[in-house]
């Protein structure tokens, strides 16, 4: 596979970690009365599309920068890829 | 004209015996040109077989070559170029090709249907694994592996281009020329060792040139162009996604040779162009197995290109015009309605019975089934090929293909030369190159009546190198198996180094017919990568033994080894330890030493391997305290901490410690094991979690070479080191303190009061260039001291002792409470893993807890791995009250110690129960004590 990094183009994917859903991004607030139940569906609960899908990507042999790549999980046709943090 | 040198011969054995080839041979046709009939015996019957084919798709042909003291089994006679001093041997047979005495099994052959095992071995049970099974793989099979280390290298390597041509046929040729000519930066790969495919073959007129001709021409022209790459003998095995190609180029098939054996290459393509060919294929009748049967394509083959009649009185037996152009004396058109019924001969045909009673003598049979594109490729992303009714072929689905690939000549089912060069127009059209300089050529339209197999009772062949004939698939499928996928595994057909590439199509037409579906309803089976077997050592390449990982070395690596260390490796890390000296015996005299030297003076340890992070930005105190447990942003510069980090399921990640240098600048250190992993969650934190946060990461692992000096006298040993205006007595430099200074007169270094042993320590730490002159100044100024290099078992014995946490410890499935951290974390503040750490589940009074072990009985050896079980309780999983993880000698103690995870173990000192070891027979009643077994006070951190 390869993965256009929006800073450094097209590189393989063997350069990458893969971790997984990008709702992982989304970390629930502590603060929140239902806190616990929150955490568990963040950390446990996911989509498993056969599709579009979004999800994280570490370039660890590269520039360090988490990417969100959205990859089609039938054909692994890559649509997008964005830096998960815009000024990385 | 033949592609043979007969100026060059080629001396080479086959089952010892000494024949003569020529340059430009395969074994194949030199073993033809010696009139070598039999080369084989088959997987299941041991019939004796001969060559059938010319190429990759040789089902009978299979010779180990031998070379180096080692041989390479399963290879293709067909696909190994000859060379000076070749030593082949045939397979499968014992003792000789000549006399095999697992014949018999061909005798048995009403009993050896299509699984047979299955039915016939299965009772009694036992017998299978014991008995059966290893007969059965004495008997049956292929080529033995060789057990012993691979004497070749492989190498690997990159490559990119705009258009990736795969075969050098005539297709191939054209379209590579068109793309070269255009100035596009081409691979072309071809898997035979000349260009030409089926030129060389099947000579026709383009041009008004010969087809040799036109080939010299073409390859001529190719290697002219600078944006043309050609790689020989290279097989593309498998198209993965996004356009990149695995492709295997064998360098010599010889054994041994020097420099690598085979390259195994990752193509980026933007485009692809699939001309990958057909392959023949053969029809099933009685005895259609024996030597001398021959795909008629292989006969042209061998006659025209390498000059080897096969047999002065060929018949042929055909399906298709195609086949006309073999020489051959009795023509069989199953057109016609003939067919062939029945062989005679056993180790070499001898003569044919038709359909119409004749019955002819020969020695040779050539037949043609017609021809199936080579689809593989285009169906390594799940395309499947569609069927062509009017070719009798499946061709690939140009809807699914994968991104970028156009598929050409006869691999698109193109068998006519000028309609080929036509689909070569269309592609290179499409890639928008020129196409101005088409070739002219003519030929008859390919005509295909679809001819499978001749019923009877015999048996007659549809895969030969699995021996699986058209009654096992009809078998097969009055047994219930129904789905073609099915039938391949029950009958094996289309399996091992062929993958029923003369076989396949055949099998599930016979399938469909007993199904009474069509063939396009029937289906393929998947084609998977590889297309070609490649070696697991290609896999390899040069990662093999010392090079199969990354090797580091620490700053005190060379002065370790000078000074008799014995290294463990720890990750890709080699670290000391321990370091035998005088005439210390075994590695307990050595270590027990370090420790007592260490808490009696001073000892020095080489912590370079630990990760470090530094942490920069405004925000680096309030990011800290969202990763550890424990809060750091009111630590005050100048001032080490330990920190726990959790995962945010609430599970231990890690422990270290960090230190503040100023406001914006924290240095941290991880264990070791989890370097890299903390980096990558820290930087997850930093750029998915709290992007807002003013904070830089970056890791300084390598950067710099740390030590600890631990001991009563660490203090006096550091102060002949550390320039003298840096003050590090105790009110000065305190424990948990951290500064900058210099050593050995100017030399930058960063000194941490931190200590894992539990004595008066410091951690210094130089840039990585000066490591290997530190340990030796330190060694140095500690002669007087008696200091010495402990080694990472003393680490261990210590930090045991201290009732420390590790890896041990740490260990994926315990929450900062079952370690006895609970009160680090902070109620003030959220971190990652806080909220789940309170799950009912994690956090009950019974849940296990870090405590101390000792033996009741002084002199007992406990063991880890041990499990707690309550006195007079069963000894049984279901009385399971934890598990001892860590376990030393303690000198300073005299006895054995212990840490384990006990359930309560908080309530439960003084307690007397049973460490249960059953992997070493060793049960030892223990008493539950703190875990911090020396100095439990911390007196002595803080002299």
């Amino acid at each position: 596979m390869i993965i256009n990094h929006p800073l450094l183009g097209p590189r393989d994917a063997s350069e990458f970690v893969y971790l997984g859903d990008a709702k992982l991004m989304n970390r629930p607030n502590p603060k929140s009365e239902t806190a616990l139940q929150d955490f568990h569906d963040y950390m446990y609960l996911r989509d498993n599309p056969a599709g579009e899908h979004k999800e994280l990507w570490f370039h660890e042999q590269g520039d360090r920068s988490w990417l969100i790549v959205t990859r089609n999980t039938i054909s692994h046709e890559i649509t997008h890829v964005e830096l998960a943090r815009p000024s990385a | 004209m033949s592609m043979v040198n007969k100026d060059k011969p080629l001396n080479f054995t086959f089952d010892g015996k000494a024949y003569q080839g020529f340059d430009g041979d395969t074994l194949a046709s030199a073993l033809l040109r010696n009139k070598v009939k039999v080369v084989g015996r088959s997987f299941k019957y041991h019939r004796p077989r001969g060559i059938m084919a010319a190429g990759t798709e040789e089902p009978n042909a299979l010779v180990e070559i031998h070379g180096a003291g080692v041989c390479e089994p399963n290879r293709r006679a067909t696909t190994i170029k000859l060379f000076e001093g070749l030593t082949a041997k045939s397979q499968n047979r014992t003792p000789s090709l000549a006399f095999d005495i697992y014949a018999f099994t061909d005798f048995l052959s009403p009993f050896l249907s299509a699984g047979f095992y299955y039915k016939t071995f299965m009772w009694p049970k036992a017998f299978w694994e014991k008995i059966y099974e290893p007969a059965i793989r004495r008997a049956a099979g292929l080529g033995k592996l060789i057990e012993q280390p691979d004497p070749d290298n492989y190498d690997k390597g990159f490559l990119h281009c705009d258009v990736l041509v795969i075969g050098g046929g005539p297709a191939g040729l054209l379209a590579a020329l068109n793309a070269g000519r255009s100035g596009k930066r081409v691979i072309l790969a071809n898997d035979d060792f000349i260009l030409g495919g089926r030129l060389l073959s099947d000579p026709i007129e383009i041009d008004n040139l010969t087809a040799l001709q036109w080939v010299e021409k073409s390859v001529a022209e190719l290697r002219s162009m600078d944006n043309v790459r050609i790689l020989e003998r290279t097989s593309v095995y498998g198209a993965f996604d996004h356009g990149i190609f695995g492709a295997l180029e064998t360098k010599t098939d010889q054994i041994g040779a020097p420099g690598a054996r085979m390259v195994l290459w990752k193509i980026f393509a933007q485009h692809s162009i699939l001309a990958a060919g057909a392959t023949e294929r053969p029809i099933a009748f009685a005895n259609n197995d024996r030597p001398g049967i021959m795909l008629a394509s292989a006969i042209r083959t061998y006659q025209n290109r390498f000059d080897v009649k096969c047999s002065d009185k060929t018949a042929l037996l055909f399906n298709n015009n195609n086949a006309l152009s073999t020489i051959s004396d009795v023509q069989i058109d199953t057109r016609m309605g003939l067919h062939v019924t029945d062989t005679k001969g056993r180790k070499g045909l001898r003569s044919i019975q038709l359909s119409d009673g004749r019955e002819i003598q020969t020695d040779c049979l050539a037949m043609s089934g017609g021809w199936n594109p080579n689809v593989h490729l285009t169906c390594h992303q799940r395309s499947r090929p569609v069927w062509n009714e009017a070719k009798a072929c499946f061709v690939p689905n140009t809807d699914t293909l994968p991104d970028g690939m156009q598929v050409i000549g006869a691999a698109n089912g193109e068998f006519t030369m000028p309609v080929v060069f036509d689909s070569v127009r269309r592609a290179s059209e499409a890639l928008g190159v020129n196409t101005d300089d088409h070739p002219n050529t003519q030929a008859a339209p390919y005509e295909v009546s679809a001819f499978w197999h001749v019923k009877g009772k015999k048996r007659a062949w549809v895969d030969f190198q699995n021996d699986v004939t058209a009654k096992d698939i009809t078998l097969a499928h009055q047994e219930g198996f129904s789905s073609v996928e099915h039938v391949k595994r029950y009958t094996t057909l289309g399996m091992a180094t062929d993958q029923g590439r003369t076989s396949n199509v055949t099998g599930l037409a016979i399938l469909a017919e007993a199904t009474q579906q069509s063939i396009a309803e029937t289906g393929t089976t998947m084609f998977r990568p590889p297309y070609t077997p490649v070696p697991i050592g290609a896999f390899a390449g040069p990662h093999k033994e010392q090079h199969f990982k990354p090797t580091r070395l620490t700053p005190s690596h060379k002065y370790a080894a000078e000074i008799g260390a014995t290294f463990v490796e720890t990750g890709y890390w080699k670290r000391a330890q321990w370091l035998v000296r005088g005439d210390e015996k075994g590695w307990r005299d050595s270590v027990d030493r370090e420790v007592i030297t260490t808490r009696g003076s001073v000892g020095i340890c080489d912590v370079s391997t630990l990760g470090k992070i530094d942490i920069q930005g405004r925000d680096a105190g309030a990011f800290l305290n969202k990763v550890y447990v424990n809060s750091f942003k009111l630590l005050k510069p100048g001032k080490c901490r330990y920190g726990l980090m959790l995962r945010e399921d609430g599970i231990a990640k890690d422990d270290g410690t960090s230190a503040r240098f100023s406001e914006t600048h924290y240095v941290m250190t991880t264990t070791t094991a989890n370097a890299v992993s903390v980096y990558r969650h820290l930087e997850f934190a930093r750029q998915c979690l709290f992007p807002d946060m003013d904070v830089h990461l970056i890791s300084t692992t390598e950067q710099w070479a740390q030590y600890s000096v631990a001991g009563p006298n660490a203090r006096k040993l550091l102060e002949k080191i550390i320039d003298p205006e840096h003050d590090i007595s105790n009110e000065a430099f305190p424990y948990m303190a951290c500064g900058k200074v210099t050593v050995c007169g100017g030399t930058r270094a960063r000194l941490f009061r931190l200590s894992f042993s539990g004595e008066l320590a410091y951690e210094i730490a130089v840039p990585t260039r000066y490591g290997d002159a530190l340990i030796r100044k330190l060694m140095e100024a500690g002669d007087e001291f008696n200091a010495c290099i402990y080694g990472t078992e003393a680490l261990g014995v210590m930090r045991i002792e201290k009732g420390h946490a590790a890896g041990n410890e740490l260990n994926g499935t315990t929450t900062a409470s079952h370690l006895g951290l609970g009160g680090f974390v902070s109620k003030k503040k959220d971190c990652i893993g806080k909220v789940l750490s309170q799950r009912e589940g994690l956090v009950t009074e019974d849940s296990v807890r870090l405590v101390g072990f000792v033996a009741v009985n002084p002199t007992d050896k406990i063991t880890n791995g041990a499990h707690f079980i309550n006195d007079g309780a069963e000894r049984t999983a279901v009385n399971d009250q934890g598990h001892m993880s860590s376990v030393a000698w303690s000198p300073e103690l005299g006895h054995y110690i212990g840490l384990g995870f006990l359930k309560g173990g908080q309530n439960r000192k003084g307690e007397e129960l049973w460490a249960v070891d059953f992997v070493r027979d060793n049960h030892i009643k223990v008493r539950v004590v703190s875990p911090h077994f020396v100095d439990p006070d911390g007196e002595r951190l803080r002299v």
